[in-house]
């Protein structure tokens, strides 16, 4: 039976699909993106020997998570960092509202971090009263439209100026303008004040470093400077699955980042934080929190043949590459984490049975593996996921009816006997129930033409070959 | 809090215990890290011409002059040409001595400041720790370049740097940090590549999105 995410995820799909405007937008975007990209993959000596070096040094952390993270951990701790481990996404909320109690905090400034939707702290912390300004451009006009980032990346990809100009006239009073520089300024005027007032600061994190104990933020804006400068408590928030053994790793990691996911060089800002204020130093927060979020996260860790997710980087070059991604968009998959990755790893981190169909929703082409910096092989942990959804809840009409084909196909003599049967069926009764609630086949004819019948078997055209060889 | 962190590393161990089944994830690549980036020429001249060539993409207004006080004359003229009031800067180096030639009134972040006050000075300066030829970044941390904000509060960042500040690549940069920083990194370290920049609306550039409009990097 379908599920209510499978049935709402094929209406979405479908929906958005046939959005010519949507269209445009994204394959706009993410031609100019393969552009800038391929240039910058292309400045690399050896791309194909950075990847597997990323690769390595990944399965390292991961293959010895457990004495890394006590690493991290410990050496941020001997500086004065405050680090906190959340089994789930509800320890890690309590842990959010505990820290923001103590502190007696009032209005919280946020930089970007995908864990933080992935356990909707927004939600939790407006419900318990806290004002929470997203400062991450596309994140804040998100926010102010109330959805979901749409890519983990570029997260208001799906809009258009003239929509985002409409919103900021209607939330912020401005002066509707169809320049993206004005926009801008429009956003930076607003969040300005919010970072000087703000008394906690809210991140995320793309690395976090064993050797030193440090988190790594990646960024264009200087948001999440911003945020880790001004206000006097910061909090981090990341998955354990981000450690990377040295420092020195990162001269590795922050360039492949940025190339695989912008098309850039290196980001903007690349920042590492050891810990809060050190005697000596003029500003940075007082306390400084670092909350390893597990999150089903060692589920994954302990599928040893899909393990090698938790090399991921989260740099969105695999949903950027994915012809099913750009078609039904980011939203349609109704998860945190969508495109080829979110496919993969959200049937271990919410429930395989419900999750099952996106990995269905997959050509098997491959270039999701081909695009990842980390080699991770997504194509074929779609098909594991196909395996372990149908071994765990067969579907019996589809046992029923490979069973059939089975015995069918080993009949050569029965086969041929029903094939003009089929011949004859499809070309002078098919077309009265096509595409229709009578067409078996429907979910196929509704928006494609079926293949049709061959005019003779591969049997017959043998036998034909043979005997015009044999009269020769 | 403890419980929770042995309940997550009990978790971890039992995983790890499950034998990985990958053996094509078993890469072993040939060489390091620096034989992978782009290219990078042998010695400053080279380094400084792919700096400049980086910083014209990136939007940085790159200058090398003759000496300090070259640099000094610069800014001079900078501060004339874009009308500055007030400066922020830090430090008893080059920063202080430039930035007091200027005669203008200045903030200086070294003892603690305010972050209005911050926020409403036209310029930032501050020294670095180094300049990547590679990818045309100013290497900054929190105590080479007076605090986390002062980098990154102002809307024109200006960076003032030696020559022999400049290295190659993010291999030798991250080398410079361990050599210099080992016993106590500063709780700040950053790499700045270019003024503050945007994509998020229709993947349009644009600049000063949260931090500096403006990146000048002065070097002699």
């Amino acid at each position: 039976m379908a599920t209510e995410f499978s049935q709402k995820f094929k209406a979405d799909a479908k929906r958005v699909a046939g959005d010519l405007r949507h269209r445009e937008l994204i394959q706009g975007a993410l031609r100019k993106y393969e552009v800038v990209r391929d240039s910058c993959k292309e400045a690399f000596q050896d791309w194909q020997g950075a990847r597997e070096g990323a690769a390595e040094r990944k399965s390292d952390a991961i293959d010895h998570l457990d004495t890394y993270l006590e690493e991290f951990a410990s050496k941020l701790e001997a500086r004065g960092t405050k680090v906190h481990w959340a089994g789930t996404g509800p320890d890690a909320r309590q842990i959010f509202l505990d820290i923001l109690k103590e502190k007696g905090a009032r209005s919280i400034i946020k930089s970007k971090a995908m864990t933080a939707e992935e356990i909707h702290l927004n939600e939790a912390l407006e419900k318990a009263g806290y004002s929470v300004v997203e400062s991450d451009l596309g994140e804040y006009i998100v926010q102010l439209r109330h959805e979901t980032p749409y890519h983990i990346v570029f997260p208001a990809m799906h809009l258009t100026r003239g929509e985002i100009s409409s919103l900021f006239a209607e939330k912020l009073g401005s002066a509707p303008t169809d320049n993206p520089e004005d926009l801008t300024m429009i956003a930076r005027a607003v969040l300005r004040e919010k970072y000087v007032t703000a008394d906690v600061g809210i991140t995320g994190a793309n690395f976090a470093v064993a050797e030193t104990g440090m988190v790594s933020i990646t960024e264009n804006e200087g948001n999440a400077r911003l945020t880790a400068a001004l206000p006097r408590t910061m909090i981090t928030l990341l998955g354990i699955e981000k450690i990377v053994p040295k420092l020195g790793d990162l001269a590795l990691f922050l360039p492949m980042l940025a190339t695989a996911g912008a098309g850039q060089a290196l980001t903007g800002y690349n920042s590492m934080y050891g810990g809060p204020r050190q005697p000596g130093e003029c500003d940075g927060p007082e306390e400084f929190h670092v909350i390893l979020l597990d999150n089903g996260r060692t589920a994954l860790l302990a599928d040893a043949e899909q393990r090698d997710t938790l090399r991921c980087i989260r740099c969105g070059a695999c949903l950027n590459v994915c012809p099913i991604y750009r078609n039904v968009g980011g939203h349609a998959y109704g998860t945190t984490y969508s495109g080829p990755i979110g496919s993969v790893i959200t049937p271990h981190l919410r429930g395989l049975q419900d999750w099952k169909h996106l990995s269905q929703a997959s050509s098997l082409c491959g270039a999701c593996s081909e695009a990842c910096p980390v080699k991770i092989d997504l194509h074929h942990h779609l098909l594991q996921n196909r395996r372990n959804a149908m071994a765990s809840k067969p579907v019996r009409w589809e046992k029923l009816a490979f069973r059939a084909f089975g015995w069918l196909a080993v009949r050569p003599r029965l086969l041929e006997a029903l094939m003009p049967f089929g011949r004859f069926g499809q070309k002078w009764f098919h077309w009265i129930v096509k595409g229709g609630r009578l067409d078996p086949v429907r979910v196929w004819t509704e928006t494609r033409e079926l293949p049709a019948f061959a005019p003779s078997s591969f049997t017959q055209l043998w036998r034909a070959k043979k005997r015009a060889e044999a009269a020769r | 809090m403890n419980a929770e962190k042995q309940k997550i590393l009990r978790r971890i161990r039992e995983a790890l215990g499950v034998h990985t089944v990958h053996t094509v994830h078993k890469v072993h690549p040939q060489g390091d890290i620096a034989s992978w980036l782009p290219k990078v020429g042998p010695a400053f001249e080279a380094w400084a011409e792919l700096f400049a060539k980086n910083s014209v993409q990136l939007k940085t207004s790159f200058h090398l002059v003759e000496s300090e006080a070259a640099a000094a004359r610069l800014l001079a003229e900078t501060a004339r040409a874009e009308g500055w009031q007030r400066l922020a800067a830090h430090g008893n180096g080059p920063a202080r001595a430039i930035v007091t030639t200027l005669g203008l009134p200045s903030l200086w972040t070294d003892g603690g400041y305010d972050a209005r006050e911050l926020e409403r000075c036209d310029a930032g300066i501050t020294e670095c720790d180094a300049l990547v030829a590679q990818t045309g970044s100013v290497l900054v941390t929190s105590k080479s370049a007076g605090g986390r904000a002062l980098s990154v509060l102002p809307p024109h960042h200006v960076v003032l740097a030696r020559r022999e500040q400049l290295v190659a690549d993010l291999p030798a940069a991250f080398a410079l940090l361990e050599r210099k920083y080992r016993d106590a990194y500063p709780s700040f370290i950053g790499f700045i590549t270019g003024p503050s920049r945007t994509g998020d609306i229709e993947r349009i550039l644009v600049l000063g999105a949260h931090g500096p409009k403006k990146l000048t990097i002065v070097c002699w």
